[in-house]
């Protein structure tokens, strides 16, 4: 070593100049409940199920998304609609129970595509952190969307279901049976 | 005997039979593997007589009429309906002609049919839609209001669902060849007619059962197991069990331990091996009620061999036999 290195003193002033820096600096962190990072529009979080627009659920248990599902993280039971449950369900069959495995999801959002009806989308909430496994098996009462609370997932719609809902004549975005 | 060519694959049939039977033989001949050059087909099947003839799903091109007159016919013909003639050569998935009309042929089908296969209990199996996904047609150009119809209970366990009626006329030949007295027909008119049962009278023959299975489309379920699953999530088994009425020898579509559906078994054109009876299709939903023997083959590349659970069973026996012969050693 040489004798300025042997003296230490400039390595520490300099080190002390790099850290001195950092006070006139932007500061990285934030205070995470009370502030929240701007979230990308194509984040995938926690699942919404979908209603129309008078309130009825869109899905109708057709097990594409559990058949795209890499994770094997969807199950469903399927059930047929009573008379007097239009406004319920949308169409003639609907998924009596639907279940999501958050443990097992890997949130890559095949569910949403392969989704025919519209009716699942990812969103920008987080999943919860909870203390057991089974909590972490969200079914219908958690999936859902609230009537009066609307989930918005505008954002999620890409320019090609845009496309497809703007071409009504795709028979299948419309409902069959409301006698 | 004749001599036919089809998409360049020749073989020598009996005289009277058709153009679809003998392009069926050879795709029989070649094994699973290779082209599937034999027509689809909604209409006509093997196992019922005078089926056929008002799809026209099958059409092909015939290039040349015969040995002693050349000429190529005129049109594309339903292969269901032609037979061969000496030196016939025919072109079907070579011909871009042959699949451009069989597109304007399965637009049509579609004109009346609703797409609501989320729901449809047929989706997976259907032969109407591997025939629109093989040809390409997400979109319609018919803008005009589909026909609609009430749903009908032919008896208690058999649903009609008219609205997804393509008017195929299997099931009919069904009631009438399987059964002795005749209670299903079409009534009324071109686009207006409609499978009936006469006067709303409930099939109750032993056999009628089968007519769900020759259903190309969900016009006809199965009403014990509507909506109890989407068909590519349970396990076709082939299973026997001794039956007075009927052979007995069926394919169980199991969940878990659980037998959702019971159904004949169907060989690779999608046609039932051999009638089962009603006892055995709607009243037999217990897996001990069966002896299975193995997984149903799959032949047809559908969302329903997807589970991989043939492979996986035939691992099992290799493993097996792998570790007898190791105890020998």
């Amino acid at each position: 070593m040489t004798l300025v290195e042997k003296l230490y003193l400039p390595a520490i002033f300099s080190g002390m100049l790099i850290t001195f820096k950092h006070f006139f600096k932007k500061k990285v962190t934030i205070q995470y409940p009370e502030q929240t990072r701007e979230f990308s529009k194509i984040y995938r979080g926690q699942h919404v199920l979908k209603r129309d627009e008078a309130g009825a659920e869109r899905c109708t248990a057709c097990g594409l998304c559990a058949v795209a599902c890499p994770a094997e993280a969807i199950t469903m039971i399927a059930a047929e609609r009573e008379p007097g449950e239009e406004h319920l369900y949308r169409e003639e069959k609907y998924a009596a129970k639907y279940e999501i495995n958050m443990l097992r999801c890997i949130y890559c959002g095949d569910c949403e595509e392969a989704c025919p009806k519209e009716a699942i989308f990812l969103t920008d909430r987080k999943v919860d952190s909870l203390y057991t496994r089974g909590e972490l098996v969200y079914g219908k009462d958690i999936l859902v969307e609230p009537v009066d609370k609307r989930v918005d997932v505008t954002k999620r719609e890409t320019s090609k279901v845009a496309e497809f809902k703007a071409h009504k004549e795709f028979a299948h975005n419309k409902t069959f049976d409301k006698k | 005997m004749a001599k036919v060519t089809i998409d360049g694959h020749n073989i020598e049939v009996p005289d009277g039979t058709t153009i679809l039977q003998a392009a069926r033989m050879i795709v029989d001949s070649k094994g699973y593997e290779g082209e599937n050059i034999a027509p689809p087909t909604m209409c006509y099947y093997s196992k019922l007589k005078t089926s056929g003839g008002y799809c026209r799903t099958c059409i092909v091109k015939v290039t040349k009429g015969s040995e002693k007159d050349p000429r190529p016919m005129p049109k594309p013909v339903a292969s269901c309906r032609t037979t061969v003639m000496d030196g016939m050569e025919v072109v079907n998935i070579t011909s871009p002609e042959v699949l451009e009309a069989r597109k304007g042929v399965v637009e049509f089908l579609l004109i009346n049919h609703p797409l609501d296969c989320p729901i449809c209990d047929q989706a997976g199996e259907c032969h109407l839609q591997d025939l629109g996904y093989e040809h390409g047609l997400a979109k319609t150009r018919y803008d005009f209001k589909r026909r609609t119809f009430n749903m009908i209970d032919i008896g208690p366990f058999i649903k009609l669902h008219m609205t997804r009626c393509i008017m195929c006329f299997r099931c009919i030949k069904v009631a009438d060849q399987l059964t002795n007295h005749r209670y299903q027909g079409m009534i009324f008119r071109g686009d207006a007619s409609e499978i009936s049962t006469y006067i709303s009278k409930a099939i109750d023959n032993d056999f009628s059962g089968n007519v769900i299975d020759v259903c190309p489309v969900g016009a006809l379920t199965d009403k014990t197991f509507r909506f109890k699953s989407r068909v590519w999530f349970t396990k076709p088994m082939d299973a026997h069990r001794n039956c007075t009425k009927c052979c007995g020898k069926v394919a169980i579509w199991l969940k878990g331990n659980e037998v959702l559906r019971v159904t004949a078994r169907k060989n690779r054109w999608g046609e039932v091996d051999e009638w089962i009876c009603n006892e055995c299709r709607f009243e037999k939903k217990d897996a001990t009620d069966w002896v299975i023997e193995k997984p149903t083959h799959i032949d047809r590349h559908s969302v329903i061999s997807a589970n991989h659970y043939e492979s996986l069973a035939s691992l099992k026996l290799d493993i097996g036999k792998q570790q007898k012969q190791l105890n020998k050693k």
